[in-house]
């Protein structure tokens, strides 16, 4: 008995902590709840009656649906370009030796220094400055925003996918060249279906990244109906008064998809992270 | 085997083309704009100032007090980060029934992003604080500041406690199990082995959570927003209100300049230590 209660103690201090520790966020779901005077009395109680009401107004006021996509339609299409981009130049440059191959390498690799404030206004001008020209919408578009991130995520994944290429042996894709098969059935039959794991590192670390990307987004969208969730949440957030039920509740519905996301995919989220931090 | 070119080009070209015109090319127009004297509108001629743009910037207060600012924060932050990770990554590797469960809760607030956490906080040091008679913190020049870095900890901890918990696997169970055989106590396992091992890791996290940390934006805007009068404002946010508040397109891209030395110094450090590391192990 008294091993077991020793047992015990470590577990529940622990949870404890781990409890406290997440209290942010819990004071944010039940306050998103309460009427302005309710929440200020205690803000650690528990609600005296669930209401919508705040929600409601939070999804119509933000603009939820219609930013859920287009956070939705940005990070999946990013990524998916990326992916499949990234890992085609990182073959390529990884079979193909000669200057060439060294010179974008080498590019790709040192531009990761690059923090974003150093080119985020030149960057701003050169868009604006090719939607003039050539009547693409760069700015204040979706569209827009994924060619910029494809270009920003180019080095990571480039690097990532690079790393793992060079530990696999050429010979399958030999043997598949001598089987008749050119070089592009050679990438998509043989090579990609092995970068699995590389793959999912990326995407991982790429969710995470463009996801949560305020600065980018906050610089060239301006259109309500092109914002992004995080461009969203932050109206409710304004120099002067916050309606803090609605702001809380907009915030709750924020963390939902990040929330859901983690929870079908922990194993892959803490091993793409742990892959890309030792890695980057 | 054998690639011809043109299966290069068509391999290479599309990302390379959009990185060009999205990185490359921006990053060589900054470099020019910083040498000259312009508010961004397009009908207004640029007038080339040479280098005064980065002479300007040594009197320039309110960027150098951003300056000392961000360098406090940076080390008492990656301080802080790097502790409670390190502390967290020995806890939730014991054989507690909760480790998992512990692990996957610390671990949560890195997802959900800068801003937003900002924001969370700010109901926190704002309302909170007021309803319970603490007064706001985020009108306190220092207290502002002390809120920034238990956000940016509160984010990181759990981000550094993965690359740990990598590390802290990584060591061999015999190891550990010998000195115990041999008497050792918790204490000195942790001190003369285990951390001695943990090196390589502690490497990677200490230079991981400098370059972050030095960069912080999200939590910048969304937590105090710079406020109180300017008196939280950290490098990044600084560039972007030089060059987007006071539309100082030249000499805030000179700041943007120096801004990317100093990361890429932090960084190219890192890089020769970390390998450096890897050739003795």
């Amino acid at each position: 008995m008294n091993s077991k209660f020793k047992k015990i103690i470590p577990n529940i201090l622990m949870m404890a902590f781990c409890l406290v520790y997440l209290l942010p966020i819990y004071m944010i779901f039940t306050n998103s709840f309460k009427s302005r005077s309710e929440m200020y009395e205690n803000m650690m109680a528990l609600p005296s009656r669930l209401t919508l009401e705040y929600y409601q107004s939070a999804l119509s006021k933000m603009n939820f649906w219609v930013s859920l996509r287009n956070s939705l339609l940005l990070t999946v299409i990013s990524i998916g370009l990326i992916v499949i981009l990234s890992s085609m130049t990182a073959w390529m440059i990884a079979r193909y030796k000669g200057k060439v191959s060294r010179f974008f390498l080498s590019l790709l690799i040192a531009t990761m220094l690059i923090p974003f404030q150093t080119i985020m206004m030149p960057l701003m001008q050169e868009m604006t400055w090719i939607e003039k020209r050539t009547g693409l919408t760069m700015t204040d578009s979706i569209p827009g925003l994924i060619f910029m991130y494809i270009g920003f995520g180019a080095g990571m994944a480039v690097f990532l996918f690079h790393g793992f290429i060079s530990t696999i042996p050429i010979s399958l894709e030999e043997a598949a060249t001598i089987d008749g098969c050119n070089t592009w059935q050679v990438f998509w039959k043989i090579v990609f279906p092995n970068l699995k794991s590389t793959t999912i590192t990326v995407i991982i670390l790429d969710v995470i990244w463009i996801w949560n990307d305020y600065l980018l987004p906050s610089l060239t969208l301006k259109a309500k109906e092109n914002r992004t969730i995080p461009i969203s949440a932050s109206k409710f957030f304004g120099q002067y008064t916050i309606s803090w039920n609605e702001a809380m509740a907009a915030l709750v519905v924020t963390i939902l998809p990040v929330i859901v996301f983690y929870l079908f995919c922990q194993k892959y989220i803490v091993k793409g992270v742990a892959a890309g931090a030792v890695k980057g | 085997m054998k690639i011809s070119k043109k299966w290069f080009a068509v391999f290479t070209l599309p990302l390379m083309i959009i990185f060009t015109i999205v990185v490359v090319i921006p990053f060589f127009i900054g470099i020019g704009y910083s040498f000259f004297e312009w508010d961004g509108f397009a009908k207004h001629q640029a007038v080339w100032v040479g280098m005064q743009n980065y002479l300007d910037v040594l009197r320039d207060d309110r960027f150098i007090s951003a300056e000392i600012r961000t360098v406090i924060f940076t080390v008492i932050a990656v301080v802080s980060v790097n502790l409670l990770g390190l502390i967290f990554a020995l806890l939730v590797t014991t054989k507690m029934k909760v480790a998992n469960l512990s692990r996957a809760m610390l671990f949560m607030p890195y997802l959900i992003g800068g801003l937003i956490l900002g924001y969370i906080w700010k109901a926190v040091f704002s309302e909170w604080f007021l309803s319970l008679g603490i007064g706001n913190w985020l009108t306190d020049a220092k207290k502002a500041m002390a809120a920034m870095i238990i956000v940016t900890t509160w984010q990181m901890a759990g981000y550094v406690m993965i690359v740990y918990i990598t590390g802290l696997m990584a060591i061999p169970e015999e190891v550990i199990e010998a000195s115990s055989v041999d008497g050792a106590s918790y204490w000195q396992t942790l001190t003369k082995i285990r951390l001695p091992l943990l090196m390589p890791s502690i490497t990677i996290c200490l230079f991981l959570t400098l370059s972050n940390c030095f960069k912080v934006y999200d939590v910048n805007v969304s937590l105090t927003g710079s406020g109180p009068a300017n008196q939280s404002e950290l490098f990044s946010l600084n560039i972007f209100n030089e060059i987007f508040e006071q539309n100082n397109f030249g000499y805030g891209q000179a700041k943007a300049i120096i801004f990317f030395l100093i990361v890429a110094i932090i960084t190219l450090v890192q890089v020769s230590i970390t390998s450096k590391k890897e050739v003795e192990m």
